[in-house]
């Protein structure tokens, strides 16, 4: 396996990725009764929005201080104050993510410190303000939406008496997935707090009245509490140390931290609940032990039509290397595996798991033009990652199984579930069933062709 | 801290919002957005980039941080009938360094880069918020890529922060104009054709018209910007009038080209039978050609006769409906208005993000009494004037959708990504199909007993 160094370029063609503050805000809707104002200029926080609610299918209210020419010049703290102002009084939240741009760190806006102002002015006591400084330089959004879990819990976490439950950091996942998290949890008996949780904020029920923060989300008063928690399981191997809540837990709290990958595939949701076998001295229940037994019974069906599988997988590096996973499980080779962001530890997990393996190439800090080539050159017949790589498919005809964010182009992203037993079958089959049609829509005329038509003799 | 739970209306709002035959003072609009307010609206680059965008042979590179060019990728639904390079996404993905010592040598580079890779014959170099504070002489960055690639290659000013998405549609006029002025080719002497200013070819209603005019016999000489290559454009100054569709995008354009080249202009609107009518009448009639004329009538009558009963059809099952309108410009809003009348709806709400005063004033004759008119809008407002008002559809973008959903009401896509057309008879009836199909859809039949 070669992680591939010669593909920077001075111009990125069609981004994989988009950027910080996109990320902060997904981690912000899964805090109860949370709300976000941008500190930059009005288009950031209306793309964003439109972004993000094209894959949710819900409204997805984010406020902007609307900085213009004159808060450029003199600053744009008079903006974000009245900004905070407007929200609180139309949104009344209970907390206010206040994420900084490009623009804002540019101009040197101390959004900490306009944060710190305000409390006192308005006379708000201990009320979270969570400034996360989010320039879109930064990074892109995977590195967003750590970085404002690890602001949100440090803002909010408290030294409180240790207790039995189990902090449970989770990537950005689909909500379906989160609840899929929480009923193994609830299955094996786990006490936790799971953080960030949008399981009901990003897919929310039909009801009246309407609410215009939705119900659900972890709660103030469990972040609070996570700093006596007994442990921390942070389903994340590629984060960065310095983005990594589970290490701000450890390092302040002495909570201890288990890195556990997200659960897709067997191997993984093994470990994930071993993990929890262990935390909890609980045994697998039989209906989880069920589930597994009919994922390997599915895998040994569809084993033969894997085999003939070559993915080019793109997306979050924490989500890639998932997918990566139930590749080699099932005889798909990873030939691809890129990420927008650059990842260092998503290049060293992908040598530990490809290890031997000289055709799979592993590409981070890179665009979906050099995926492309990528895939053209392995040969690759599956895609596997976000709608923005429907362009593989029409430039190429590589197939798209789409999975992780964005997925503008069809409806249910947010419902989709590959985690756990019974998620990982879901997204194989997806995948079986993606290289099935491709084989059995053009099996007929390619035979034709090549023993009938035009016999070459040739293998 | 105290706040009043129940005024979800900010003070600072008021003069935005009115309700035609309640004594209020008139309509604010044209205004910077109020911070913390939530508004719909988005920024000069993506006006710039709207105009821009469905130029199908030019490289759009944009100078910033990667997000501007990741929220913009291939979003569109401007159609080509050639080149396909516009709905590729291109940017310099300004890192930190970037930042502190500058991006122009990046930016050579990229140009050198996409210019080697695709030959293009025009590149557009968007600036975004960072790229302007910053300070990156864009300008001279792009002349000299122009001079050593022999090509065009332009700078588009359109730092977020420089105002709202109105000021991106005028910087984006002008660099129109500086491709116009650069084309430099002797005007054609053959027999003059018509600009089209404001079409941008959305699920092909470019070619929908361009297929009447060359029915009525009327030439098209250029079109702003839906399928448009840079020869096109610039063979637009030779044109014997303008006409202008989108006049938030394109007014300043025609208005600019008459200046410069003495084209007089005039609006048109598509949306809707009788504003397609009276369209292709003005056109007619505008060139002085009695066989034009009788050919359009022809025209008209021949497709008219087609969509009527269709939407006589849905008019029986739509009559009586109340209809929210939130959308880009007042243009498309006073369309609307008509469009909806021709349905038997009536619109009870009605708003734009960046509507100028002589169309509010237009809005606030074309409504009936009781209609909440609303400038540069909230979710907040429009969940509570959509619920007040009493309305069964609303009509919007892609981040009013879900709102509308959530509210249970239902939803018509007036947006730049929708694939099917809109204009014309035959957009009309798509229209009222769309509006039947949501309206009468068996799914609120659910909704009303109860979530």
């Amino acid at each position: 396996m070669e992680a591939i160094k010669t593909m920077r370029h001075s111009v990125i063609e069609n981004p994989c990725h988009a950027c910080m503050p996109l990320g902060a805000i997904l981690a912000f809707k899964g805090i109860q009764g949370a709300m976000v104002i941008i500190h930059g200029s009005q288009g950031c926080s209306t793309y964003m929005r439109r972004h993000i609610s094209e894959h949710y299918n819900e409204p997805i209210d984010v406020a902007s201080s609307s900085i213009t020419e004159p808060g450029t010049i003199y600053g744009g703290s008079v903006h974000l104050k009245k900004g905070l102002d407007h929200l609180i009084q139309v949104y009344h939240p209970e907390l206010i993510g206040i994420l900084s741009t490009c623009l804002a760190e540019t101009i040197g806006e101390d959004i900490a410190r306009i944060a710190a102002e305000y409390t006192v002015e308005r006379d708000m006591g201990a009320y979270p303000l969570v400034s996360v400084p989010t320039p879109g330089y930064g990074g892109g959004h995977s590195e967003g939406y750590f970085l404002a879990v690890r602001h949100i819990i440090a803002r909010i976490a408290r030294p409180v008496p240790k207790h039995h439950r189990i902090n449970v950091i989770v990537p950005h996942l689909t909500p379906a997935e989160v609840r899929e998290i929480k009923r193994i949890m609830d299955l094996m008996g786990v006490d936790y707090i799971l953080c960030p949780d949008y399981s009901e904020t990003l897919d929310s029920p039909f009801a009246r009245p309407y609410q215009k923060i939705a119900g659900g989300g972890t709660s103030l008063q469990e972040l609070a509490m996570m700093g006596g928690a007994s442990a921390t399981i942070e389903m994340s191997r590629c984060v960065e140390t310095h983005l990594s809540p589970g290490r701000y837990l450890a390092g302040t709290f002495e909570v201890p931290l288990y890195n556990s990958p997200v659960p897709v595939g067997i191997e993984a949701t093994d470990l994930f609940v071993n993990l929890l076998k262990e935390l909890t001295g609980q045994p697998l229940p039989d209906v989880l032990q069920r589930e597994r037994g009919r994922l390997l019974d599915g895998m040994i069906d569809s084993h033969k039509y894997n085999a003939e599988g070559r993915a080019v997988i793109f997306g979050d590096p924490d989500m890639v290397l998932a997918v990566s996973s139930i590749c080699m499980e099932n005889g798909i080779v990873p030939a691809v595996a890129a990420s927008g962001v650059h990842s260092k530890a998503l290049e060293l997990e992908m040598q530990t798991l490809t290890a031997g393996r000289t055709d799979v190439a592993t590409v981070t800090e890179t665009d979906l033009a050099v995926i492309r080539d990528l895939a053209v050159k392995a040969e690759a017949n599956i895609a596997i990652g976000h709608s923005d790589g429907r362009y593989l498919t029409e430039r190429e005809g590589i197939p798209l199984v789409r999975l992780g964010f964005p997925i503008h182009d069809r409806v249910g992203g947010q419902r989709l579930v590959s985690v756990g037993y019974a998620g990982t079958m879901m997204l194989l089959d997806r995948i079986t069933n993606c290289l099935l049609d491709s084989k059995l829509s053009a099996y007929r005329p390619r035979m034709l062709k090549k023993y009938y038509s035009e016999p070459s003799g040739k293998f | 801290m105290k706040t009043d739970r129940g005024e979800t209306l900010l003070k600072a709002r008021t003069g935005f919002i009115r309700t035609k035959g309640e004594r209020m003072p008139t309509q604010s609009c044209e205004a910077d957005s109020v911070s913390g307010s939530v508004s719909q609206r988005a920024c000069v680059y993506c006006g710039a980039r709207v105009v821009l965008n469905p130029i199908t042979d030019a490289v759009h590179l944009v100078h910033g941080p990667i997000g501007c060019a990741s929220y913009t990728f291939d979003i569109r639904g401007s159609l080509s009938s050639g080149a396909e390079l516009y709905r590729y996404s291109f940017s310099t993905d300004l890192k930190e360094q970037d930042i502190i010592f500058g991006g122009e040598r990046k930016l050579a580079a990229a140009i050198d880069e996409l210019v080697q890779k695709y030959h293009p014959p025009l590149v557009l170099v968007y600036s975004t918020c960072v790229a302007g504070v910053i300070g990156d002489d864009l300008e001279a960055v792009c002349r000299a890529a122009a001079q050593r690639h022999g090509i065009a290659v332009l700078p588009v000013e359109s730092s977020g922060f420089a105002g709202n998405k109105s000021e991106g549609y005028r910087v984006a006029c002008e660099v129109l104009m500086r491709l116009m002025e650069a084309g430099n080719s002797p005007l054609p002497a053959m027999e003059p054709g018509i600009n089209y200013l404001g079409d941008y070819n959305l699920a092909g209603e470019l070619w929908i018209i361009g297929g009447y005019l060359r029915r009525m016999g009327v030439k098209l000489n250029a079109a702003f910007t839906g399928d448009s290559s840079l020869k096109a454009l610039q063979t637009a100054p030779a044109a014997a009038f303008n006409i202008v569709q989108c006049a938030g995008s394109m007014g300043y354009l025609a208005k600019r080209m008459q200046e410069r080249y003495g084209i007089p202009f005039f609006h048109v609107s598509f949306l809707g039978l009788q504003d397609s009518a009276d369209s292709l009448r003005l056109i007619a009639s505008a060139t002085g050609d009695e066989e034009v004329m009788a050919r359009t009538e022809e025209l008209i009558a021949e497709e008219a006769g087609q969509a009527e009963p269709f939407i006589q059809a849905y008019r029986d099952k739509l009559s009586g409906k109340k209809a929210a309108v939130y959308v880009g410009g007042g243009f498309k809003a006073i369309s609307l208005i008509k469009q909806f009348r021709e349905l038997g709806v009536e619109v009870v709400m009605i708003g734009t993000q960046t509507g100028r005063k002589e169309e509010y004033d237009e809005i606030h004759n074309l409504v009936e009494d009781g209609t909440v008119i609303l400038d540069d809008a909230n979710p907040a407002e429009l969940e509570r004037f959509m619920s007040r008002q009493g309305a069964d559809l609303l009509v919007g973008g892609v981040k009013e959708r879900p709102l509308a959903y959530k509210l249970g009401v239902a939803f018509i896509d007036h947006n730049h990504d929708r694939k099917h057309p809109l204009s014309g008879f035959e957009g009309a009836v798509h229209f009222a199909r769309e509006v039947y199909h949501t309206v009468c859809s068996p799914v609120w039949k659910y909704v009303k007993q109860g979530g």
